[in-house]
Formats: structure tokens, sequence, C-alpha cells
């Protein structure tokens, strides 16, 4: 481990600079209390919030009752698991049973959901401490929290620079120690390229792996929940916790995760030996920036020198994976935000006893969703429409398939497959929202494993103009151990990435 | 040429329900424009024996017994609501005037 490896995973002085593994260690020992921990975040909190708004909301006190509950659990002589007692920030687009949950959306301000999310329930089953609620582009559709109804998270790398989207404050929550772990969910990338912007570690397991109740639905055959870290075993951990089958999502996979702790364990021993890591052929020279490919190459050449071995793949269809995802991704989302129409939750406007339903509808969706969501629903609306329907959606959804061909056929040959996540660095403020596609070309890596539906993890590899870069390690469906290894044995080569003190 | 007009843009807005503003509508048909050129690469494949994905989880018919369950109470659900009258939600008028 380097010298910064070390410090996060501490014994340090400072709790919150510890990681989620050594935290619920300690708070299992009796050797912190889980109030403790949770006061040494919420002071935290407290000192950086305002310079990096990685939260909308923040529930102090429900976080010290759930902390004081598992000190008395623990007390009583109750065994409180791995995780119990450790803070945990949940992105804002799961329902929390009587917390504000917002989507990052006007549309739903000031709404207090009538139930908990799977995820949430886990959690607090699991004896986690839910300190708050986090930023997110609207709806979940960005890579920057630019499109965020309520403003921007910042990089703890860089306060002038995005922390990625739309998840962009579950990363920026945990790369700035306002929290050990987070929840955050992937779509297009939504937890894997903020993590890759932020030093963090994202994970997006298997589609259907985790539980889809209780998040609020943008594409719904590609919305996965995950967790976000900054050790791999933690981001291990904390997925055990949130995964595994739940009869309240027809989706949901009716099988158990793999055992995703003992696979990162077992990759921090830095024995890669056997391991076949694929470079996909279509991606090389393919819009990365040239210190994003340093980094990656080189993490790429540390891995084979702990026992991997590099095979070329190729997956001819993978260029079309972004038309297609935006093409899928948008249609679902025209579908599933009709419900947003000012009746049963949420805003209305304009409901002066002389307008319509329909006016009322209308106007209340205009003044509630922001530009991109409306950019999505109309773009999605277009490629279901009568005349388009074969020619967009139709083609997109065979183009999934031969995605998916393409992929199997690769996983013939390696065991995992290795990328950037990313194709740049945290960007600036302002430097994709005039043309909406330049920001789409963030998802460029990340897209082909949530068409497909296999996992993938972003993990820290290198720094380029003194900006994190991530690795993305993709494994078949239902392998979400092979991913961990993996990570785990690059994070035990290259150690982990501090952001400077904020 | 441009792959959708500032008409059609305004067809799906309202198709969508969404009052957009004239200035929202100059904006988008351009960006839409942008984007849907870009996304009709999906044009390029040869896909047509290619059996569509809708989903990758291949599964069907998940089903259960058909047991009455718990569901939330009737407060809760409607504590949520913009207007409620009667234990019910509120709506505005759905028929014109005129109808």
């Amino acid at each position: 481990m380097t010298e910064q490896g070390n410090r996060a995973a501490g014994p340090d002085a400072d709790l919150t600079r510890w990681s989620a593994a050594e935290l619920g260690r300690a708070i299992g020992a009796g050797e912190v209390s889980a109030e403790e921990v949770t006061r040494a975040h919420l002071d935290r909190i407290a000192a950086v919030e305002a310079r990096v708004h990685a939260s909308l909301h923040v529930d102090g006190e429900g976080a010290l009752a759930a902390a004081r509950s598992v000190d008395s659990r623990r007390a009583a002589g109750q065994a409180v698991g791995p995780l119990g007692g450790v803070p945990v920030a949940v992105k804002d687009v799961l329902v929390t049973r009587g917390i504000p949950t917002t989507c990052g959306s006007r549309i739903l301000e000031n709404w207090l959901p009538p139930y908990d999310a799977t995820v949430v329930e886990r959690l607090r089953d699991a004896g986690l401490v839910m300190l708050g609620k986090t930023n997110m582009d609207e709806f979940a559709m960005g890579s920057s929290t630019e499109y965020s109804a309520f403003g921007p998270s910042y990089n703890p790398w860089d306060l002038s620079r995005i922390p990625g989207g739309s998840g962009g404050g579950s990363a920026a929550a945990v790369a700035g120690c306002e929290a050990p772990l987070a929840i955050g969910t992937d779509t297009g990338g939504s937890i894997r390229q903020p993590g890759a912007v932020t030093g963090t570690v994202g994970a997006k397991p298997t589609y259907g792996g985790t539980s889809r109740y209780g998040l609020i639905a943008f594409s719904s055959s590609l919305d996965t929940p995950g967790p976000v870290a900054r050790t791999v075993e933690d981001a291990a951990l904390l997925h055990a916790v949130i995964g595994g089958p739940d009869p309240r999502d027809s989706t949901s996979i009716p099988a158990p995760v793999p055992d995703v702790v003992a696979a990162a364990r077992q990759g921090a021993s830095g024995d890669l030996t056997g391991v076949r890591l694929g470079l996909v052929k279509e991606f090389a020279g393919e819009g990365a920036e040239p210190g994003v490919s340093a980094a990656v190459r080189d993490a790429i050449e540390a891995l084979t020198k702990l026992g991997a071995e590099v095979v070329e793949v190729s997956c001819p269809h993978f260029r079309y994976a972004l038309p297609a995802y935006y093409l899928i991704a948008p249609s679902e989302c025209s579908s599933n935000l009709a419900r947003f129409d000012g009746v049963r939750y949420g805003l209305r406007v304009g409901d002066d006893g002389t307008r319509s339903l329909e006016e009322v509808m209308s106007l209340t969706r205009d003044r509630g969703f922001g530009p991109e969501v409306k950019r999505r629903i109309m773009l999605g609306t277009y490629a279901l429409s009568a005349g388009y329907y074969d020619a967009y959606y139709g083609q997109a959804q065979k183009v999934r398939t031969l995605i998916s061909r393409d992929f199997a056929a690769a996983f013939a040959a390696a065991d995992v497959l290795v990328a950037p996540t990313t194709p740049f660095v945290a960007f600036p403020f302002g430097a994709r929202t005039s043309d909406p596609y330049q920001m789409y070309l963030a998802d460029l890596y990340t897209i082909p494993s949530n068409l497909y539906g296999g996992p993938a993890i972003s993990v820290p590899c290198g720094l380029s103009e003194g900006l994190p870069v991530g690795l993305q390690v993709m494994a078949p469906t239902m392998a979400d151990d092979r991913m961990y290894r993996v990570a785990a044995a690059l994070e035990s080569t290259v150690g982990l990435f501090t952001p400077p003190e904020l | 040429m441009a792959a959708i007009s500032r008409a059609e843009v305004a067809h799906l807005a309202h198709l969508a329900r969404l009052a957009v503003t004239d200035e929202e509508l100059d904006t988008f048909a351009g960006q839409l424009d942008v984007i849907l050129q870009s996304v009709a690469r999906v044009g390029e494949v040869a896909a047509d024996d290619i059996p569509p994905t809708s989903h990758s989880v291949p599964l069907t018919n998940v089903l259960r017994e058909d047991v009455v369950q718990p569901c939330l109470p009737r407060e809760d659900v409607l504590a949520g609501a913009p207007d409620v009258a009667e234990d019910r939600f509120r709506v505005p008028r759905i028929l014109d005037e005129e109808e």
C-alpha cells in the first residue's frame, strides 16, 4: 500500500479519512461508537458542504438516531454486521420514507415519499447510517450535475470542475470525505464516470443484481443501483449489502450476488496469474484524451506485472452503442416521465380553475422539468412515434442485440475487458452544456455494459494534468466478482488517490 | 438537411405535454437536429434479421401467489398530492366547456 493508502485505511485521528471496512471493524469491536463516527462526518459536512454542494438534504437528526440505535444494539450484545454504524449518503433518485426526494428536479421539490426503496431498506437493515441525499443531474440525465435544478456539485480535486454525473453528488461526497460510502445509480455511466473523475471507486452491478424498487425510473431496462466508495473492498462490502433478489422488482435476477467481498480481498493480494484482460480494438484511439490513454496504458502494464495477460478482442458494434443508447434511454424516459403529470405528487402549475387538465399538465411539465429532461422526452417521443419507430427505436434495439453478441464473443477470449472509464478528465463548468451531444460523449466507454447488462467498475488508476483517471473493468453478466478481483489488484499496486485538502 | 423541423418539434412538445415557449422551441429544434443526425448512425448497421433486445434479463412471466398484500395507507398516498378532495386526487376539469 502507498502512504496515501495507509492513511485512508486508518487509523488516523480523523475518522472521516477511514475506510468503511475499518470503521465497521472498529465500531464492531467497540473501539469507537457509531455516534462518534456519524458526528465526525456531520462535522465534515458542515465544514465543506458550502464549497462542495454534494448533498440536496442532510438528515443529521435521523443519522444520529440511527447511529445511537446501532450503539445500543452492540452494547446489548447483538452483532451489528461489517458495515453496522458506517455512514452512507444516498443518491436522491432513490425514495426515502419521510425524507425529501427530488431526483434533482423542481417537479418533485418538497415531496416526501411514502415508502423506502429496497436498496434503502437494506442499508437500514444492515445498520448503515444514512446521512442524507446526494445531488444529481435531473432525473439522472447528465454527466456533470450541471443539469441539477438545485445547482451543481463541485469536484473536491478542483472546485472549478465538474464531479461527473449524474451521480456527481455521491462521488463528490465520498471523494471529499463527507461520507465513506454512497449509493449511486448507473443507466449509462452515472456511477462509473463520476468515480473516474473524482478518484473514487464506482461499480455498476449486473443489471437485475440490485433492486430497482423505489428507484425513480429513467430508463427501466438500464437503471442499476450500485456502490460508491474510496476503496475497492468498501465498494464490494456495500454491493453485498444492497444486492440480491427482490420480489418487488420483476427484473430482479433470482440468484445471489457472487461473493464480491472475497473476490476483492483475493485481488488485494496482488496476484492475477492466468487472468486474461481483453483490450477492445475498436476503443483504441477513439476519443480519449492523451493523458487518459497514457494512464490507462500504464495501469494495464501494472496489471500484467501481477500476472495478467492481455488479449485483443474485437467488438465491432461498440461504435454504435452511444447512438443506440441515446435512442433507447430517451424512449424509455419519455414513457416513464409521463407519470409526472401534476396529479398524484409534486408540482402543479396554473390550476386556477379556468384551465383544463391538459393545460395544467403541460404547464406543470414545462415549468417543472429542466432543458435536458425536456430534450430527452421529446427525443424519445420522436423515436417511438409512428413512422420513425422502426428506423430509430426498433433499430437501436437490434443494435443492442449485436452489442451483447460482441460481449459474448469477447468473453470467450478474455475474462474481463479493460478500457478507460471516460474519455476525458473532469472538465470545467460550462464546457459541454452549450452542445448537448458533447456531454453525451462522456458516456462513450461506459454505455456498452449498460446495453449488455453486465457489471463494470471504475477504479482510480492514475492522474492526468493532476486530475484522476479511472480504469474501467467490465465483466460478464453475474460475474461481478471478477471485476472486483482485478480492480482490487490494481488498487494494491497503484494505491489510493486523495484530493488536496479542501 | 435538417433531420427535424421547428414545426415537428412543436408537435412533439404537444404530444409530450410540454408547454414550451417560442424561445425554447428555437433552442430545442437546433439541438434535437444535431442529436438526431448523430443517433441516426444506428441505421448504418445491417440488422434486418437480428432480433431486438428490450431487456438484458431473460425472464418471462415472473409469478407470485395471488395473495392480498398490505399496501400503503390512503392518507400516506394522498399526503404528497398537489390537491385532494374527498379522499381522492382532485384534478382540473377534463372536458372543455363546450363539450
